[in-house]
């Protein structure tokens, strides 16, 4: 039975992922995380609990993995001997506790005729601060997607970040092709796209509709200041590339911690990001997926239109190629270098946005999180080529997200480096790159 | 009322402390790799993460003394430096700064995942592995010290062993830079094909200065590990950033800055940091939280690194004939 073979791994990549999360707590306050794993765990740090017994026929159940969920918070908790759990949570709201049913003994799964997925339940802290989650447990059969299934799901997945970090990458390469700069502070623009969108979308209750053209609208602003305030006075000044790549650290690191200041260390959600309700039933999708691989293409198709066809996208790469000669053809390499900045803070915002979708959640430094990812595609692509940048990317989101099918998935980003310390082993130009000397 | 003489003690305590010696001899590795070398190396804190976890995992899982731990963090780190090198050092030098940060977090990501837990730690990292340095110290039980700097033996002796090799490092690095090996090294960050043309073989010169520094860099993360416990989110990118700003305040191609970098650089932050989070418990500052004060740090420090390299890229005991950045 192909489900059969799936079971120990689905219950190695929960038990990862809790690890995972774990591994970013430590990051986040700098110091030792305990691990999230007990039958007792928040309940000191937070007023608000959810509890709960998971129980066999009045015989208690050990060792349980559920996990607790919502308003951007995330826990995980086993059963104790007695079969009993408790989590503290941070505030009154809906949470879903999904028990995890590969932690289960054999042949025992959650039951509920009237349900599509009986092992997942809502439940929301009222009034009386805490509230209880229990499941029915019997005899039958488990909730568990069967391996081909889960190829699928991990090949649309794969598609749908690699589509998102080709927004990115795109707008880091173009940046790298008329300036050289390899721009560390464009997570920090990543960042900015998201960061716009829950301001306005949610802390300002702009409808998203709305909310999303404001943020990429500001985005690309914030990119014009990047360039107009900084980039532009350091290029005239004659700075050499490589003390620009430092300058763009300091950047980096001064932005990133100018978010955290304000938002905290904390992750929000933006409108609909944990809404599960709308699945198209196929391949573990939901509408906000396909509306945001849709949006990717889209906006890609753009930007091919916008490169080969229009004068301004055929002047920026011919800045690309050569900017002296550029110049010297009578293009406004000032002028063109502003625009590429633009378009590359927009594609940014709007890559961080559908980031913030597919993580899912709003942090300070969700754009640094996958920066060494846009790296890795703009390298595999081939420094400086835009469409390569595009093609690296989907190789990287793909590469990421069906690794997880054999390697755990707090390891899924070791695997895209390795694959960019081997193309560049045998392939130093990249997958589209020219082929001339780069030593 | 804002204790002045307890900031200016905590200030100074940061003089002799064993992390700024750790910081400082993570940056003359640096300084060798990118000052002398012209390397754009952004791994610092993958080498000093192979120190710090190869003497811990040798100490636990496989039982070795003191100095077989020692032997094998710098063995891995040389291990690294042989694998980072072999494909980029032929390549442009933004190919190895990608491929060193992305090999540096790979290592970040190996110690934190869950898989290796047992020789790891994972997410919680390491300790216990201090007993065999302990036995080491020849300084009797007791306090010893004056004014802000008193402390017990076994952090003397942390002190003492950790500026020791700061100091050992310092002179292999004036020894080499002023050897015809430093001035090969030196040519090569300033014209690689130059040196090409008066046959030297570039390759290995840039592969034995990633290998020295690198080793200098485990050290590093071995004395960094002796007041503290090892764990994995110590070892982020943003480490190397901090190394980075304190070689390019000291000065990146001199043997002393890294060192008076390092010093200045943790006596501003700790007088700094302590000076905000006390004015905000004062009420000086009611606009912002003791979380919001902490963060004042990363921030300025990243200022610090821009401001420094637009204006002063030589830093304070460069000298600006000197070329401190490749082209």
């Amino acid at each position: 039975m192909a489900h059969a073979a799936s079971r120990p791994r689905a219950r190695k990549a929960s038990r990862f992922l809790a690890g995972l999360f774990a591994a970013g707590l430590a990051a986040l306050s700098l110091s030792m995380a305990s691990p999230a794993m007990a039958d007792e765990v928040g309940l000191d740090d937070y007023d608000f609990r959810i509890f709960g017994i998971v129980e066999l026929a009045d015989e208690p159940l050990e060792d349980v993995l559920l996990v607790i969920a919502g308003n951007g918070f995330e826990v995980d908790v086993e059963s104790d001997a007695e079969g009993r759990w408790a989590v503290g949570v941070p505030e009154r709201g809906d949470y879903t506790v999904t028990l995890d049913e590969s932690s289960l003994p054999e042949g025992i799964a959650v039951i509920d005729e009237d349900r599509e997925a009986p092992n997942v339940r809502e439940v929301s802290v009222g009034q009386s601060g805490s509230t209880v989650a229990n499941f029915f447990i019997g005899q039958g059969e488990r909730n568990t997607t069967s391996y081909i299934d889960q190829v699928f799901e991990r090949i649309f997945n794969g598609l749908n970040f690699g589509l998102l970090l080709a927004l990115a990458a795109i707008g880091l390469s173009l940046i790298f092709g008329t300036t050289g700069l390899s721009n560390f502070a464009h997570a920090e623009l990543i960042t900015f796209g998201a960061l716009m969108t829950l301001l306005f979308g949610v802390f300002l209750d702009v409808p998203i509709w709305l909310a999303i053209p404001i943020a990429l609208a500001l985005s690309g602003a914030f990119g014009w200041l990047n360039d107009a305030a900084l980039w532009k006075p350091l290029r005239r000044k004659g700075v050499g590339l490589i003390p620009l790549m430092i300058v763009s650290i300091g950047l980096s690191l001064a932005v990133r911690y100018v978010y955290q200041y304000f938002i905290g260390g904390g992750t929000s959600q933006l409108p609909g990001a944990t809404d599960t309700t709308g699945s198209i039933g196929l391949f573990g999708l939901t509408w906000v997926d396909v509306a945001s691989m849709a949006l990717s293409v889209v906006v890609l198709l753009g930007v091919a239109y916008f490169l080969l066809r229009t004068r301004i996208g055929k002047a920026t790469r011919a800045v690309s190629d050569n900017p002296a000669l550029a110049a010297a053809s009578g293009i406004d390499v000032d002028r063109v270098i502003r625009i590429v900045w633009v378009l590359a803070s927009v594609l940014a915002g709007l890559s961080g946005i559908l980031w913030a979708y597919f993580r899912p959640g709003v942090s300070w430094d969700m754009g640094f999180q996958i920066l060494l990812l846009t790296f890795a595609a703009v390298t595999l692509g081939g420094l400086g080529t835009a469409f390569g940048a595009l093609v690296g990317a989907i190789v990287v989101g793909m590469f990421v997200e069906i690794s997880t099918l054999w390697i755990p998935s707090d390891m899924k980003y070791v695997g895209a480096l390795v694959i960019l310390i081997i193309v560049l082993l045998i392939r130093p130009q990249g997958i589209l790159g020219r082929k001339e000397r780069i030593g | 009322m804002i204790d002045w003489l307890l900031l200016f003690s905590n200030a100074a305590q940061e003089i002799i402390s064993p992390t700024t010696a750790a910081y400082a001899l993570a940056a003359l590795g640096l300084a060798i790799h990118f000052g002398f070398t012209g390397l754009l190396n952004f791994g610092q804190a993958g080498f000093m993460a192979l120190g710090a976890y190869g003497y811990a995992i040798a100490t636990l899982t496989f039982g070795f003394p003191v100095w077989g731990a020692i032997l094998f963090g710098i063995g891995a780190s040389i291990v690294f430096a042989l694998i980072l090198g072999v494909p980029t050092l032929r390549l442009r030098a933004d190919y190895l700064a990608i491929v060193t940060i992305a090999a540096a977090e790979i290592l970040r990501l190996l110690f934190t995942t869950n898989t290796f837990e047992p020789v790891t730690g994972s997410a919680n990292g390491l300790q216990g592995y201090k007993g065999g340095f302990e036995e080491l110290n020849p300084i009797p039980e007791g306090t010893y010290g004056f004014g802000p700097w008193v402390y017990n033996e076994y952090d003397w002796w942390v002190r003492i062993f950790g500026w020791g090799l700061v100091a050992l490092a310092a002179l292999i690095t004036w020894r080499l830079m002023s050897s015809p090996w430093g001035r090969v090294i030196k040519g090569i960050r300033e014209d690689e094909d130059a040196v090409r043309a008066l046959g030297k073989n570039v390759y290995f010169y840039k592969m034995q200065s990633l290998i020295i520094g690198g080793v200098f860099g485990s050290l590093a993360g071995m004395i960094f590990i002796l007041p503290r416990a090892v764990v994995p989110s110590n070892y982020q990118t943003s480490l190397t950033f901090f190394i980075y700003a304190i070689l390019l305040l000291g000065g990146a191609a001199t043997v002393l800055g890294p060192i008076l970098g390092s010093v200045i650089f943790w006596v501003l932050l700790s007088f700094f940091s302590g000076f905000i989070a006390r004015a905000v418990e004062a009420g000086w500052l009611p606009f912002m939280s003791s979380v919001q004060a902490g963060q004042l740090r990363f921030i300025l420090v990243g200022i610090a690194i821009m401001v420094i390299v637009i204006y002063r890229p030589q830093g304070i005991l460069g000298n600006k004939k000197e070329l401190a950045f490749v082209k």
